[in-house]
């Protein structure tokens, strides 16, 4: 079994303009959709707290919410999460003010919080389980987000210097385009879709950011060597039939990626759901960038065959 | 051209294999759920202790798995958490004091697994349940603290040397500004105390008409400030969690000024948190009886100087320069005096030579502890002791003067160690088993999917070479496992998810070699040459498309916490395997098929 019993000769490059219009308009709806609608950010991001719990029957989250604001909880949003058993109840940063907990005695802040729903739900569904609550101080929550901001640029810078170093700065340019178009598209859908960003989404988009390069890089590679041996070609020509070469690797491991992300996504479980998400995207957005986001961007950089030889000679010995 | 593999690396490779798979073993074997009980203060424990835990258990209707001596203590193991919660609950209750009763993770790896520190992955909390809490300490209120002590001391100092200044100002938080008449003065003054104090830098502030000098601690000893609080911190929460009875704890640093609790298996947050959440400093101060306490109650503060209330509001005025401070305590217990009234033995180290020169200049007066709790952001001060100095005190004295149980409350209190500073919990979670066994569930099972699909697609796409990168994968998985196992690092559930992706992207050197070998055909390469050129020119690829890769998980390893930092742990780990299995070891694998015979055709598919 092989896609392609011959070697393809697909004109990529032929069509960069339109995609390049199409990547345009793409990253316009997903910066508006940030910049209106924003990320649904998770309780690792924004701080609160939040209880998930799994009832016998199957229930409303309507009626979990009435019963929680009689005993003056206001502002708590409730949801099903994963079945219709189980109930997830959330409170982010400030949001909620409280009239009258029963018990006075104890101060009430958003540290206490989590005990006191969790004592309406045990009052009201004695049978009620307990299954995960967490709290997370509001000072914990922006500190997160700075860090994943540093994360992503110093990722990006990295991997940056690296492909200096490897191979050529306007490769590098146009591979970190790459990273930072794949970084947008996935946080734009997930705004789209309203899907939670958390922390393990985070994660998943820096992984995703490595994991695209690996495209990029195989494409470059492959660049770098043709220069070498197919001394007539043009840029676009040698960037086409390195796209055409690399093509069955690149759909291959795209298609195992996806695979394993599949699995996780569907037998991972509720809580591995971003980050399967945000990868599952990646995948698709990442090996469409390589070809017409750092592909087309080193061209149009005006990428050479005197850029890539001299430094040929750096090159790992095999196995 | 043909290529000679080695036979070192055959045995290089043996050997890491089977060390791998020795490694990853005890991964198989899981661990039991336990309830280890020891004998403390000299107490043993014996075959009538393994009676009276038998019967217990009996009588609250549990039943374990086996109960076994295990060195010096008694390890009762059960078949799931819910049993060993309710058992241990059922033990503590029944034995008395002289036994500790902890719950434990007891190891079912045979023993010469465990010899060689052959262990199970640590499993984190999201998959085996307990209570989390990221603890932040507030180290500035330490050096305002130290600040305070020099805002008294450095006139004292002046004074012995009979050098006059006009006033001395807390500027801020971190800095005292001395102002004198002179310039002699500022100038005799500023010699003086650069030797006195080494840990402060003095500066003049210039200004025609003001001789005043500033003085700040030196960044060296504000660093070793804060190290000192995070460390006795750090020991302190650990003494706690000790109380706590849950062995697997961890108790770890994160950052600068914050402290990472797990405790594991640990259901009950109130419990828990009573006990750590217990933010509580002790002070020793002693009494002020220059002044009387209606003066000051009636509106006429004195600087320096505080009424205190103790539980029955009775109030107090002491100094509040502290004598001591909790940090120094080293143990309290329980006894009687001479007379045989309750009394409460405590001991110090460390430096307490204030403390000593300050009790012999006062005996007589009356000292009080007062224990300082921070809540929900607000501090509360309450006396819970005062007594008359009969002596000077060293670092063994006794305290009288109530009750039994008050006595025992405040031993306690005092053993239980005071935080150096004042402590607030600014993050938790609290997992319940059965939502751990179920991650443990739907992790391996997406390990299985994942891994089954990729193995039954690269069979299919590739033939004999896809089987070939199977047995790397799986080699691969193995050795992950292995190193995971081996490192110590935590499970969590994003590490599984760390692990399934490795082995989507661990195939993909496979793919390129594969690839490129298909290539090298179709230009009409000879097979053995083809392999030989493919392995070669993919390998540079490979590296540079793996690096990076690696580079983003480095990042995320230093940047991110927690979870994260497991999902980083295992993707490097499994980028460096997969360069391992993928490269060489399929390598190795090929050339036994294909490397000892005379190759007309190859196919790398079907």
């Amino acid at each position: 079994m092989e896609f392609f019993k011959k070697e393809t000769r697909i004109d990529f490059m032929g069509i960069r303009f339109y995609t390049g219009i199409v990547i345009v308009v793409l990253w316009i709806i997903s910066i508006g959709l940030l910049w209106t609608k924003g990320l649904n950010f998770g309780l690792d991001f924004t701080g609160g707290t939040q209880v998930e719990a799994r009832f016998q029957t199957e229930v409303s989250p309507v009626d979990i919410r009435m019963q929680l604001e009689k005993e003056g909880f206001q502002g708590v949003r409730v949801q099903h999460y994963g079945s219709t058993q189980d109930i997830l109840i959330r409170s982010k940063g400030e949001s909620v003010v409280i009239d009258s907990v029963k018990d006075k005695a104890e101060p009430t802040s958003e540290q206490r919080l989590s005990t006191h729903i969790k004592k309406v739900l045990l009052d009201h569904y004695p049978k009620v389980e307990i299954r995960r609550t967490e709290f997370v101080g509001s000072e914990v929550g922006s500190e997160l987000v700075e860090r994943g901001i540093i994360a992503v640029i110093v990722a990006v810078f990295g991997t940056m210097l690296y492909i200096i170093f490897r191979f050529e700065y306007r490769l590098a340019i146009s591979a970190a385009l790459g990273l930072v178009h794949d970084a947008f598209l996935i946080m734009g859908v997930f705004s789209l879709f309203g899907f939670e960003f958390d922390l393990a989404a985070l994660a998943s988009v820096l992984a995703v950011l490595g994991y695209s390069l690996n495209d990029t890089i195989v494409v470059f590679d492959r660049v770098r060597e043709n220069f070498r041996k197919v001394r007539k070609g043009s840029p676009v020509e040698v960037m086409n039939l390195s796209i055409n070469q690399t093509l069955s690797r690149t759909l291959m491991t795209s298609w195992m990626t996806l695979l394993v992300v599949l699995a996780l996504l569907f037998f991972g479980g509720e809580t591995l759901f971003g980050f399967s998400m945000a990868f599952f995207l990646g995948i698709i957005i990442g090996t469409f960038s390589s070809i017409y986001v750092s592909g087309a961007v080193a061209l149009w950089l005006g990428l050479s065959r005197d850029d890539l030889l001299p430094k040929a000679k750096v090159e790992f010995e095999g196995p | 051209m043909s290529y000679h593999f080695p036979k070192w690396k055959y045995y290089l490779l043996g050997v890491t294999l089977v060390l791998g798979f020795i490694y990853a073993i005890p991964n198989l074997f899981g661990e039991d759920p336990a309830v280890q009980i020891s004998g403390i203060k000299g107490q043993v424990v014996n075959q009538n202790t393994l009676e009276a835990v038998d019967t217990l258990l009996e009588t609250a209707g549990l039943k374990a798995k086996s109960i076994l001596f295990e060195q010096d203590t008694l390890l009762a193991r059960f078949s799931n958490a819910e049993t060993q919660l309710k058992a241990k609950e059922a033990i503590r209750k029944g034995l008395d004091e002289n036994y500790s009763v902890a719950l434990n993770l007891a190891s079912v790896t045979p023993r010469w697994l465990q010899a060689i520190g052959a262990k199970p992955m640590k499993l984190g909390l999201d998959l085996m349940g307990g209570i989390h809490f990221l603890m932040e300490v507030d180290v500035d209120s330490v050096v305002t603290r130290r600040m305070e002590g020099y805002y008294v001391e450095i006139p004292k100092i002046l004074r012995q040397a009979k050098i006059r200044y006009v006033k001395i100002d807390r500027e801020d938080s971190e800095t005292l500004v001395v102002t004198f008449n002179n310039l002699e003065d500022k100038k005799a003054a500023t010699l003086l105390l650069q030797k006195e104090e080494r840990d402060l830098s003095f500066e003049s502030t210039e200004s025609e008409q003001s001789f005043s000098v500033q003085a700040k601690l030196l960044p060296l000893a504000l660093q070793t400030i804060r190290q000192e609080t995070l460390e006795q911190t750090l020991t302190t929460l650990r003494n706690r969690v000790n109380e706590l009875g849950v062995v697997e704890a961890i108790v770890q640093r994160q950052g600068m000024n914050r402290v990472v609790v797990e405790l594991p298996g640990i259901q009950d947050t109130a419990y828990a948190r009573d006990i750590l959440g217990k933010t509580a400093t002790l002070k020793f101060l002693i009494e002020d009886d220059k002044h009387s306490v209606q003066e000051v109650m009636s509106g006429h503060p004195v600087i320096g100087s505080k009424v205190y209330y103790d539980r029955y509001q009775r109030p107090s005025l002491l100094k509040t320069q502290p004598i001591l401070t909790g940090e120094a305590i080293t143990g309290a217990s329980t006894g009687q005096d001479r007379d045989g009234t309750p009394a409460v033995s405590v001991r110090l180290s460390g430096d307490i030579s204030l403390f000593s020169k300050t009790t012999r200049e006062n005996v007589g007066k009356r000292m009080g502890v007062v224990y300082v709790e921070v809540k929900d952001n607000k501090t509360t001060e309450s006396l819970i002791s005062i007594a008359q100095i009969k002596s000077a005190l060293g670092n063994q004295f006794q305290i009288t003067g109530f009750s039994l149980a008050e006595a025992r409350d405040l031993a306690l209190l005092l053993r239980a160690g005071a935080l150096p500073a004042p402590t607030s919990i600014v993050e938790e979670s609290i997992v319940g088993p059965s939502m751990g066994q179920e991650n443990i569930r739907m992790g391996m099972i997406s390990i299985a999917v994942g891994l089954g699909l990729v193995l039954v697609f690269m069979a299919l796409y590739y033939s004999v070479f896809g089987i070939i990168a199977n047995l790397a994968l799986i080699a691969n998985l193995i050795l992950l496992v292995a190193l995971v196992s081996l490192i110590g690092t935590t499970l969590t559930l994003p590490a599984i998810a760390g692990m399934v992706l490795t082995l989507g992207m661990a195939v993909d050197a496979n793919v390129l070699i594969f690839e490129r070998i298909r290539e090298e055909i179709r230009l009409g390469v000879s097979p053995k040459a083809s392999i030989q050129r493919g392995y070669e020119f993919a390998f540079s690829t490979i590296i540079d498309s793996n690096l990076t890769t690696l580079i983003v998980g480095v990042i995320l390893f230093a940047i991110g916490t927690g979870s994260v930092k497991g999902f980083a742990v295992t993707l490097c780990l499994g980028i460096l395997t997969s360069l391992l299995t993928a490269v060489t070891f399929s390598r190795a694998i090929v050339e036994l098929i294909y490397g000892g015979r005379v190759l007309k055709q190859i196919r790398v598919g079907i």
